[in-house]
């Protein structure tokens, strides 16, 4: 264990936990203010494939992340309307977004390389890595945290802002509230469906990052089932968080880490199949949520928002 | 002018019939869209893709091959959705009945007489998949653990599982590098009922026979339509809403894992990495725009089955990506979500001057 061997595994544990902590930050705010949105892994890799072609064609990595933006409303709104305004179980429009995300990013991943042939193999513009002066000094940490790509520093950035605004702000606490209690969050005088309308796409612009990330920064490509389940494990690690940010950043390195170990054993050659180092993840996303929901059991409950997956209905007075 | 919802207390209404259709013609109206925005010619696909699927013996045949896995593994999946017990993981299920039944058709065809192979198969594999179901289920049970999850993990293990099967220890050693077991002994085919269409229509339709009497005519039909509608009301009735998840599950994977087993006997005949194509997600579908009814499973299998080879047909001929088959799913079961609200509630436009005191809406 030399000390290039321990800082690549750390570095290669930040790439990849960022596009997660991107996608759990998303769901995490989406579920606060009471709806579910299980299409992580369909707003993702949707947003990986416009990203990446954007990114391509105009040759810029920053309008990719522009076009990511815009997926993110334009699904998240799909959601919030179908969800807020049509209340149809959330569950499924939640699928429904996965396998509609999935056939609709392998239809532009065949269609949008030049001249309509695949995007697969392409090299585009992305976010390269950039050492911080000075903080990059700093033994192990120096290179692993700050030698990462802008994408990466701006979530470090978002991760205490996140924390202020949940915990700190006016705002925070309203969004807390409306996945707790709509009906008294309504009887404040504030509305719940605008809230939720804005809270469900801002999320879903989280997950967008999360996507853009994979194609932009992290694997720098695109590739058919990019994704492959990470939006999943995402929503995991959202339980794991018990809905809390600061929880998810933790379960973010720890997912990450898994990811880097079976990245580095492939590459040193080891002798177990490739196919059970692939099933690490997944088995560790359900021992994962074994253990937090049965010691989280002897607690009150999960930390679950009340009101999550309930449309609000006002009821009027009589 | 105001729009107020009223929920309905009539269940059963025409709408809920007319909302799958419309759903339907939307959602081919907007994928047209998103395919005149790509350069291609939506009515050219379109045509290409019914001719494909619906425009000769053959299509029609290759259309209900398709449909028959889409037929056991939406039954499955339906029965779980009746009670909000959500198995997305009827992809994994059906791997691992696909498993156990190459297993047996492999391993113990000198073991199992002959005419006992295909038995054993069936039974081995509705076993397996019923035991991948069972899992997520007992978790759910007794701890509470996220089945959502659970069974959509379990999906991309057993997936991993076929892979390193026919890459590994049971790859062909005769197959001249291709990932795949050898070929089954034919004892171990599922008899065809004309051309490629096997019996495992048979086992689709014996299994909706089943799956509509449990749920018209036994206590445990009933229990599971009152937990999906009410829980609390089942648990305060003294339903063990976790024994009867517990058997959901044993039917939901045992189905799936059915599906598995008659995937490589009846059409592959031997474990490959075209046992996991999505049939598992489409069921997801398939349930829903079916209404979880068992019959309703049948025809939109049917249907789904017929977009699938729509699909493929389109990447022949026009090198058109066959996910605008996968697309167009995603698109009906938005439209039919969105539509479903017209079952649940009545709209009514109210004038300026009338009271809206009087509407009260009732949970």
């Amino acid at each position: 264990m030399n000390e290039a061997f321990i800082i690549s595994i750390l570095v290669i544990t930040i790439r990849a936990g960022a596009s997660l902590l991107y996608a759990s930050f998303g769901a995490i705010i989406t579920e606060r203010s009471g709806i579910q949105n299980l299409g992580v892994e369909g707003i993702m890799i949707v947003s990986a494939a416009v990203s990446f072609a954007a990114a391509f064609h105009s040759g810029s990595a920053w309008l990719g992340v522009g076009a990511a933006i815009l997926t993110g409303i334009l699904l998240g709104l799909i959601h919030a309307v179908l969800t807020i305004t049509l209340r149809a179980e959330q569950v499924v429009s939640g699928l429904a977004m996965t396998i509609f995300g999935s056939g609709l990013a392998s239809f532009m991943g065949q269609r949008l390389g030049p001249g309509n042939t695949t995007m697969v193999g392409l090299q585009g513009p992305s976010f390269e890595r950039i050492p911080i002066p000075l903080l990059v000094e700093i033994p192990y940490i120096g290179p692993s945290l700050f030698n990462q790509d802008i994408l990466i520093y701006i979530l470090y950035l978002i991760i205490p802002t996140l924390w202020f605004y949940f915990y700190k702000t006016r705002q925070g606490l309203e969004l807390r509230a409306v996945g707790e209690n709509p009906q008294a969050v309504d009887a404040m005088g504030i509305n719940v469906t605008r809230l939720r309308f804005i809270y469900t796409i801002i999320g879903a612009v989280f997950m967008s990052l999360a996507g853009a990330h994979l194609s932009l920064g992290y694997l720098q490509g695109w590739a058919d089932n990019i994704t492959g389940g990470r939006g999943w494990i995402a929503i995991a690690l959202v339980i794991f968080s018990t809905w809390n940010p600061l929880r998810a950043v933790l379960g973010a390195i720890l997912f990450g880490g898994i990811n880097a170990i079976q990245f580095r054993m492939q590459a040193a050659g080891t002798t177990l199949p490739s196919s059970f180092l692939n099933m690490l993840p997944y088995i560790a996303t359900i021992l994962v949520l074994i253990f937090i929901t049965w010691t989280e059991k002897f607690r009150k409950r999960l930390g679950t928002p009340t009101a999550l997956g309930i449309p609000f209905v006002r009821e009027e007075k009589r | 002018m105001k729009i107020q919802l009223i929920k309905k207390t009539d269940q059963k209404s025409v709408i809920s019939l007319i909302i799958p259709f419309v759903s339907f013609l939307l959602a081919l109206l907007f994928n047209a869209i998103l395919l005149i925005i790509f350069g291609i010619d939506p009515l050219e696909a379109y045509t290409v893709m019914l001719k494909g699927s619906l425009g000769s013996s053959y299509a029609l045949s290759e259309t209900l091959v398709k449909a028959i896995p889409l037929m056991l593994t939406g039954l499955g999946v339906s029965i779980a959705f009746h009670m909000h017990f959500w198995n997305i993981g009827a992809e994994g299920q059906l791997a691992m009945g696909g498993i156990a039944a190459a297993f047996v058709a492999l391993f113990l065809q000198d073991t199992i007489p002959p005419n006992l192979l295909l038995p054993a198969m069936v039974i081995f594999g509705g076993i397996a998949g019923a035991i991948w179901g069972l899992i997520p289920a007992a978790l759910k049970s007794t701890l509470g653990v996220n089945e959502i999850l659970t069974t959509l993990m379990m999906n991309y293990i057993a997936i991993l599982s076929v892979e390193y099967l026919y890459l590994g220890p049971w790859r062909d050693p005769q197959g001249y590098g291709f990932p795949g077991t050898a070929k089954f002994p034919e004892s171990a085919w599922l008899p065809s009922l004309t051309g490629r269409i096997h019996y495992g229509l048979i086992f689709a339709l014996v299994g909706a026979v089943i799956l509509w009497l449990i749920l018209r005519f036994t206590k445990l039909g009933y229990e599971i339509r009152l937990i999906g509608e009410n829980p609390k009301a089942a648990r305060y009735s003294g339903i063990n809403i976790g024994r009867n998840i517990v058997i959901v599950m044993l039917f939901s994977g045992g189905l799936a894992g059915i599906a598995g087993m008659a995937e490589v006997s009846g059409i592959s005949r031997r474990l490959y990495t075209g046992l996991t194509v999505g049939y598992g997600y489409t069921a997801i579908i398939v349930a829903w725009l079916a209404n979880l009814n068992p019959w309703g499973v049948l025809v939109v299998s049917f249907l789904m089955g017929a977009l699938l080879i729509g699909g493929d047909q389109l990447q022949v001929a026009m090198q058109t990506p066959a996910a605008v088959a996968e697309i167009l799913q995603g698109a009906i079961l938005f439209f039919m979500l969105g539509g479903s609200i017209f079952n649940r509630y009545k709209l009514k436009i109210l004038s300026g001057q009338q009271n809206t005191k009087a509407e009260v809406e009732h949970e």
